[in-house]
């Protein structure tokens, strides 16, 4: 039944992901092609429409997936899903645990998880650039590099080095979108 | 009318944050704490310190803290629909026709390069926190480790949840503390 599926699906991701929305896409990816529900491909759109669009971006990508998988009931199961377990968790700190993360056992658990966090973007990051990128999707399996793919990653890498030298921040991430998409407008 | 008021405000918030939960943090801040007045200072450090530690998107964490500490359950319950529902309105309707806009050649292309686009911010995002992380023997031994483990397994295409590897890495943290925490007591009892 696609309508728990999602909705499961997205509690697990919704419980188990610290640190915000890019923590969250190392386990959209797992869950999305685990299930069938996205190529590689495809989960890079979802995560361009949920960057480019206002509000959390957890939120934008269980409604999107929600909503091709399942129509509007699938994206209201998803959202819900993946909204559930913070709503039940802040409500018992704010409510009755007002000391929970002040707790030695509770502290040491997220300086464990934060890390290992880190790991799964970064990781997530490199598989991704490898797939895309060159090609590479097991040991063995041969490299098929998109020479257009390498130089537009170049460009950017050399935009954003560029823009934080002279603005001193970082390019916004829908700056970022846009160009990629002119550079793929124009390059492919 | 203090509901609708809450309401109407997340959804304000909900509606103008672009990229994420640390864009609106701020917003959040020049909303909350300077504008309306209903939580001090202090008290929005306190609940983004709490938003982090918790899972979820750190948007949610912090409207439902905000709307229970403002006016209970309800609140709680209004803020978060508040900051979801333009999101949801927005993203449901683009999901109507994003395949019909994909089947133009020119956005094609264009998501192509975007496809790039958005690993290259997941990296610099990685990398971002890389640098903010505390360098510990600790911390550097589960990071090393993920990174490690993850690209191993998906290059001999090995299926291991990421979900695992969240509960290892706080089972692993929590057991050195609970290991130190005895050792400690081992030593007052010499």
């Amino acid at each position: 039944m696609i309508y728990l599926t999602l909705f499961l699906t997205f509690l697990e991701i919704g419980a188990v992901s610290f640190g915000g929305g890019y923590a969250m896409i190392s386990m959209m990816r797992d869950k999305a092609l685990l299930h069938g529900w996205l190529t590689e491909e495809q989960l890079l759109n979802v995560i361009a429409v949920a960057e480019s669009t206002p509000g959390p971006i957890a939120v934008n990508m269980a409604t999107f997936v929600g909503a091709s998988e399942g129509g509007l009931l699938g994206s209201l199961c998803a959202t819900l899903g993946v909204v559930l377990p913070s709503f039940l968790i802040i409500l018992l700190i704010a409510a009755v645990l007002p000391g929970l993360l002040r707790k030695g056992g509770v502290r040491a658990a997220l300086q464990g998880i934060r890390p290992c966090t880190v790991g799964l973007i970064l990781a997530t990051a490199i598989t991704m650039l490898m797939r895309s990128l060159f090609g590479i999707t097991a040991i063995g399996g041969g490299v098929s590099p998109d020479l257009v793919g390498i130089l537009i990653f170049a460009l950017l890498a050399a935009f954003a080095f560029l823009f934080a030298r002279w603005k001193a921040k970082k390019p916004s991430p829908i700056l970022i979108i846009l160009i990629s998409a002119g550079l793929g407008m124009l390059l492919y | 009318m203090i509901y609708l008021n809450i309401l109407l405000t997340m959804m304000k918030i909900g509606l103008f944050t672009f990229g994420g939960g640390y864009a609106m943090i701020a917003l959040l801040e020049a909303e909350l704490v300077t504008k309306k007045k209903w939580l001090t200072r202090e008290e929005f450090l306190d609940m983004v310190a709490i938003s982090e530690s918790t899972p979820g998107p750190i948007a949610i964490n912090a409207a439902t803290y905000i709307g229970y500490k403002r006016c209970g359950f309800l609140g709680a319950l209004l803020a978060t629909v508040g900051v979801i529902l333009p999101s949801f309105v927005i993203i449901y309707a683009i999901s109507l026709f994003f395949d019909a806009f994909l089947s133009l050649t020119l956005v094609a292309k264009a998501f192509r390069g975007i496809q790039i686009g958005v690993i290259f911010l997941i990296l610099s995002a990685g990398i971002k926190m890389l640098r903010g992380t505390k360098r510990t023997p600790l911390s550097l031994f589960i990071l090393g480790a993920t990174v490690l483990s993850m690209l191993a397994l998906s290059l001999l295409a090995v299926r291991f949840s990421t979900v695992l590897y969240i509960l290892i890495a706080g089972t692993v943290g929590a057991s050195l503390y609970l290991i130190r925490c005895a050792q400690k007591r081992g030593e007052g009892e010499k």
